[in-house]
């Protein structure tokens, strides 16, 4: 899909942070780590970008939330732009898996993200869990690791995050 | 042309509702053809009043046609039916002796450009699908809502010209939804209202309005009532009915949790004299449904709504309708363009999504889930509904908490089925 300039910028508005009258958010410990949330290039759900972005936030990361049906090209732009710790696909709609190896190909082919951490989740086929040679695949085309959209699929992606590098701000 | 001059889907509707009962529809696509035809054949003969979808896969719906095109030739399995990429003939033999006067077919795909989906279902004598300038384009992707709404009118024009040569088109809001779940019930009916009237705006005269079942029953009876009141009050001259969709949110994953909230949904339309249901399935936690388990789901809410008894809206104002009403004068007096005035209070914030990314969406409201399940306003943002609406104390949302909102359905129902000895989730299979 082309778009107008305009609009292949990163989705701005994200849950709302903003504390109730007299009180304090409880202190992040501030990572100086960014991280990419993006969903695939044909998938328009949100929720679980707006969780994954409240969550990361929780763990200390900035977060840039680049929405729904993120085309590649722009993914490739603000990965380049904000060099981030970690890239994560989200993907529900089922097209996960041919959007996430298209999304992580073209990112892999810039020398300057050969090396970025990257990580797919969610629900990523029309028939239920992958296959062990989709997942094989979707390693093969650049992803670090693969998550299904189960507790224990976020319980692993949140051990991940916590073995990303950190720098505790006091 | 089959299919021509039966009055359509809308007339189709009325028929069945004037013999006291309720459609019932499936949510379906298969990108081979020979699985979209069995299933729309599997639609037409399930027990019950039913007619067909069409539900077109997410490559279509962004444009991105080439990645549909590839997908067929590589014989890549697709999430829907890519109507502008099948030719013609191929679409036609789907339909051929399945569609027709007793069992009308509706296109369903999201797209916030969709001329090209219109012109390729008239092509093919198709004359009914859904979605809408805002409910099509805010919780769905990344073209700013101006385009949308230029875009949207440009296809209602199109397709609103098939009444020149005798035909019914037929357009279904998709407003009654947005995003699904956490968007409190006045907000969807005001969308779902606005959106009907932005339809006949642009020519159609056959039009139905959707609700989505939310989080508490008793809230849900007074939503559709007073969407129904709405229709009747800005649609005097269309033929409408309203469409209720089974829960759009984070789905139960026991079959029986499924089952059972999938009956409320059909109690909720059957109850409010509603027209037709669209039905969820036991599979919906976890992928996309068989024939045979939409059949299942069809079956299950046809009879459900048949035992259920009408309940009478007690015509006073409900706190919805009052929100609703609220909304929707403040839109309209922006400007005498519907598509227009809703542009204009997006900007302003006089309509608001909760938790919505879309850069056209203030993003200043929040909601919140009571201890009785009731969806309310945490924030209202800049709603005109000072003095409607007595909002709660705004505070941040963690992701616990926004998890807890957006899986209360889905554990209330399964432990539900779970206290009744069901637990067994389902797990994948051929779809």
């Amino acid at each position: 899909m082309s778009l107008p300039a305009e609009q292949n910028k990163p989705v701005a508005t994200g849950p709302d942070r903003r504390a109730a009258a007299g009180q304090d958010k409880p202190a992040v410990a501030k990572r100086d780590a960014t991280v990419i949330v993006a969903g695939g290039t044909s998938d328009s759900h949100t929720w679980n970008l707006v969780f994954l972005q409240l969550l990361l936030e929780e763990m200390g990361f900035d977060v840039v939330n680049l929405g729904p049906c993120v085309p590649t090209d722009l993914l490739v732009a603000e990965s380049l732009a904000r060099r981030p710790a970690l890239l994560v696909v989200s993907s529900v709609n089922g097209h996960g898996y041919q959007d996430g190896i298209r999304m992580i190909g073209k990112v892999r082919e810039r020398a300057e993200l050969s090396a970025v951490p990257a990580v797919i989740g969610g629900k990523l086929g029309i028939a239920g869990a992958q296959s062990a040679e989709q997942l094989a695949e979707l390693i093969d085309a650049g992803y670090d690791a693969v998550f299904d959209d189960g507790a224990e699929g976020i319980a692993s992606f949140q051990r991940l995050l916590d073995s990303l590098p950190q720098r505790v701000l006091t | 042309m089959i299919g021509g001059g039966f009055g359509g889907f809308g007339a189709f509707v009325r028929r069945v509702h004037q013999a006291g009962e309720l459609v019932v529809q499936p949510r379906m696509g298969m990108s081979d053809p020979e699985l979209m035809r069995a299933g729309l054949l599997a639609t037409k003969g399930a027990a019950g009043r039913t007619v067909g979808t069409v539900t077109l896969d997410s490559y279509t719906r962004v444009g991105d046609l080439e990645s549909a095109e590839l997908a067929l030739l590589e014989g890549v399995s697709l999430n829907g039916y890519p109507i502008v990429s099948h030719d013609l003939e191929t679409t036609r033999r789907v339909l051929e002796g399945i569609y027709g006067a007793d069992f009308p077919v509706q296109v369903r795909h999201g797209s916030a450009a969709p001329l090209d989906i219109f012109r390729a279902l008239m092509t093919v004598g198709l004359d009914a699908s859904e979605g809408g300038p805002v409910s099509y384009c805010l919780p769905y992707g990344r073209i700013p809502l101006r385009e949308s709404v230029e875009n949207w009118s440009r296809s209602c024009d199109l397709f609103s010209r098939l009444r020149e040569l005798g035909r019914e088109p037929h357009l279904e809001t998709f407003g009654g939804c947005m995003l699904g779940q956490l968007c409190p019930p006045s907000q969807l009916v005001a969308i779902s209202a606005l959106e009907a009237l932005f339809f006949y705006q642009h020519g159609l005269r056959s039009i139905s309005a959707s609700y989505a079942q939310q989080t508490h029953q008793q809230q849900d009876v007074e939503a559709v009532f007073a969407l129904r009141r709405l229709c009747a009050e800005l649609l005097p001259e269309a033929d409408w009915h309203v469409v209720v969709y089974a829960y759009m949110g984070v789905y139960p994953t026991t079959p029986r949790g499924s089952l059972a909230l999938l009956g409320e949904a059909a109690e909720l339309a059957a109850s409010t004299g509603s027209e037709r249901l669209i039905v969820k399935t036991v599979a919906e936690s976890v992928r996309i449904p068989t024939v045979a388990e939409n059949v299942s789901a069809l079956e299950h809410a046809a009879a459900r709504a048949a035992r259920t008894e009408r309940v009478a809206d007690e015509g006073a104002d409900s706190q919805t309708y009052a929100e609703a009403a609220a909304l929707v004068s403040a839109v309209l007096n922006l400007d005498p363009d519907v598509g227009r005035a809703m542009l204009l209070a997006f900007q302003r914030g006089y309509l608001d999504i909760p938790y919505c990314l879309h850069p056209d969406n203030q993003g200043r409201t929040r909601s919140y889930l009571d201890g009785e399940g009731r969806l309310r306003w945490a924030d209202i943002g800049r709603l005109p509904l000072a003095g409607v609406v007595e909002a709660g104390e705004s505070h941040t949302v963690t992701s616990g908490e926004l998890l807890e909102s957006l899986s209360y359905i889905r554990w209330k129902f399964d432990n539900e089925a779970i206290a009744a000895g069901q637990s067994h989730a389902l797990s994948g299979g051929a779809a």
